[in-house]
């Protein structure tokens, strides 16, 4: 039988300060393509495994701004280009009375961009990964953590970065086939 | 309310924890996902789901009526043509409002009380707004016509009346939706994981993996993913008020006697949480104990409720007052006339019901032993819900029936057809709740097992 080609090395740690505390060894020692995994959001944890910033923030941004721009722009082109009425003199462009609509499809495009956004730059729907393989990683979304170093690590060498993860005192270290 | 959740968890002994004693990651998790996974089904549950699906049906009778014959089967005639559909209407969407306080707002301040009850909470939350859809669109006559209300490419060009509250009505409430479904389902990603991850069962693991989509719980996931929450609570804190001052506008933009006044809509948003609130223990306090969850959704948390209940209530008995203050304040005799009608006019019954209901017997609320009184409470959150519902049944029908002139009043009589209607969304609403709680974790998992870590490590410091 072929062996099949390793995607990287997880170790596996019973609490969220141990894998926090072994994720800034791991990043200190120059492993760059790492990654953690927890059955609940740990504080610092993306940071530590050198995640600092994300566009999510500015794309919500713009997604309400559009939405809201939409909103207002389709009452004023209905009211004023496309089917102005000329009721008693009044203003066709009666902008207060697009305020709610305005400012519902501003939350809408918001919200929008905020869900799809987090789930297009997470990279899911992730029909399969290779994390998976491994048969404790169910334990992930449980009560266990798990620190990765992907094969792809300019660093990472099999033994080496095996006897490295081992030196971290994890419950166990487990090769990821890809 | 601001101080409820700060200090819960300071001492080493918890007297009154939000959370039962011995809990670790994998006792809530197994306590919670083994409800869907592996409970077997209970008769109990058969029972109930039955009821709610033959009310469900009565609902598909009446529809199915209802388009044959036109909304002539229900009791609405000029002068009162909203009636029954638009009393239910504002009743639902109201009671969908504590939803989205405690997933949004209570969120944002901070209150970790809330862990334990906002899943079914927000379910409870898209359910309502699914039953309050149903009567705007029933009411149109011609709910097959309902896309008339969006802004569409037509032959006639044409477009909404965009100077409408009640085309505001429509943006408010399908985006309500949209936002509730999109933020329910983001909280339930993590979860549907860990059902997928924990299902032995083939057909279940195929689709909690589908519907998880994937997730690993990956750092870097769970840091845009918290942001992504963290907006949304942001986005659908104004939300949920802007959707009930709109409903509100609905009223205020008329100038019949009752309703022309800028009091509604802090007013009806108040309502809604009070109402909201309300069936939130209604629904908490049997489910608790049916399915033996009292040391996730504590004692406190009822008490907790029961607070939020009494301070919404107060704000609503301050409406109540400033109306009528303002009613012969103004020297309107349309307005006056108004009040004295509620106060003795033929409806004048459900008025003091109304105030009994919602001001008076809900005052036992300042006592402790009543908040600690679960029978108690549950009795109290349905008068409350009831309060509610008469509420805007008083608003509706007493102003609509003698608006101006005397020789254009008008009574106004339910038919049963209104109560079958009414009783139907019963039914679609448990119809759903009774599938939700069996195919969905009721509890969000991953913000318990937050929980349970923040109170052991806070155990640990001190």
């Amino acid at each position: 039988m072929v062996k099949r080609p390793i995607y990287g090395l997880m170790a596996e740690f019973a609490s969220p300060e141990e894998v926090l505390a072994a994720a800034h060894r791991t990043h200190e020692a120059g492993y760059r393509r790492i990654d953690a995994f927890s059955p609940i959001p740990v504080e610092g944890l993306a940071e530590a495994v050198g995640f600092d910033w994300t566009i999510l923030p500015t794309l919500v941004f713009c997604g309400g701004l559009g939405g809201g721009l939409a909103g207002f722009g389709m009452c004023w082109y209905a009211n004023v280009i496309s089917f102005p009425l000329n009721i008693g003199g009044k203003p066709f462009n009666s902008w207060p009375m697009w305020i709610p609509i305005t400012f519902e499809l501003t939350i809408l495009g918001a919200a929008l961009t905020a869900v799809f956004g987090m789930l297009a730059l997470n990279g899911l729907p992730t029909p399969y990964h290779p994390t998976f393989n491994v048969e404790r990683f169910a334990a992930a979304s449980t009560d266990r953590f798990f620190l990765c170093i992907k094969a792809r690590d300019q660093k990472f060498d099999l033994a080496q970065t095996k006897a490295f993860l081992e030196g971290l005192h994890p419950h166990g270290v487990f090769e990821i086939e890809d | 309310m601001a101080s409820e959740g700060s200090h819960n968890t300071a001492g080493v002994a918890d007297p009154d924890p939000i959370i039962g004693p011995g809990h670790t990651f994998e006792t809530v998790t197994d306590k919670i996902s083994s409800i869907v996974l592996t409970r077997p089904v209970t008769p109990g549950w058969v029972f109930g789901l039955l009821i709610a699906f033959g009310a469900l049906m009565l609902l598909n009778l009446t529809i199915t009526l209802l388009m044959i014959k036109g909304v002539g089967i229900w009791g609405i005639r000029v002068p009162t043509a909203w009636g029954f559909a638009i009393v239910n209407f504002v009743w639902w969407i109201g009671i969908g409002h504590a939803g989205t306080l405690i997933s949004a707002i209570l969120l944002l301040l901070h209150q970790k009380w809330r862990t334990s009850i906002n899943r079914f909470a927000e379910a409870m939350t898209l359910f309502a707004v699914m039953c309050a859809g149903m009567f705007p669109l029933l009411h149109m006559g011609r709910p097959w016509m309902f896309f008339y209300l969006m802004p569409y490419p037509n032959p006639m060009w044409m477009w909404p009346q965009f100077r409408s509250p009640l085309v505001w009505d429509v943006f408010a409430v399908t985006t309500y939706l949209t936002v509730s479904l999109l933020f329910w389902f983001v909280g339930l990603i993590p979860d549907l994981a860990t059902l997928r991850d924990r299902a032995k069962n083939k057909t279940a693991k195929i689709i909690y993996g589908m519907l998880s989509m994937g997730w690993r719980g990956s750092a870097i996931h769970w840091s845009r993913y918290e942001t992504a929450s963290l907006l949304l609570a942001g986005l659908a804190t104004p939300l949920v008020v802007s959707v009930h001052t709109v409903v509100s506008f609905d009223f205020t933009i008329g100038i019949i006697p009752g309703w022309h006044t800028t009091i509604f809509p802090p007013y009806f948003v108040a309502g809604a949480i009070y109402s909201g609130f309300a069936m939130v223990l209604t629904l908490a306090i049997p489910i608790r104990k049916f399915y033996h969850l009292e040391d996730l959704v504590t004692a406190r948390h009822l008490d907790i409720m029961a607070k939020v209940m009494l301070a919404t209530g107060l704000i609503v008995a301050y409406g109540y007052l400033i109306e009528a203050f303002l009613a012969f304040y103004s020297g309107d005799q349309y307005e006056i006339y108004m009040m004295k009608n509620r106060f003795h006019g033929p409806y004048a019954p459900l008025y003091w019901m109304l105030i009994s209901c919602n001001i008076i017997i809900p005052q036992l609320l300042w006592s402790r032993k009543v908040r600690r009184n679960v029978g108690l409470l549950f009795v109290l959150s349905l008068v409350v819900n009831m309060g509610m519902w008469l509420e805007r049944f008083v608003i509706i029908v007493i102003s609509l029936s003698r608006d101006f002139i005397p020789s254009s009043w008008g009574m106004y009589y339910p038919t049963r057809w209104d109560w079958a209607t009414y009783i139907g969304t019963f039914g679609l609403f448990f119809t759903l709740f009774f599938l939700f709680i069996r195919f969905l974790p009721m509890i969000s998992i991953v913000e318990v097992r937050s929980l349970v870590h923040e109170t052991n490590e806070e155990k640990g410091h001190s």
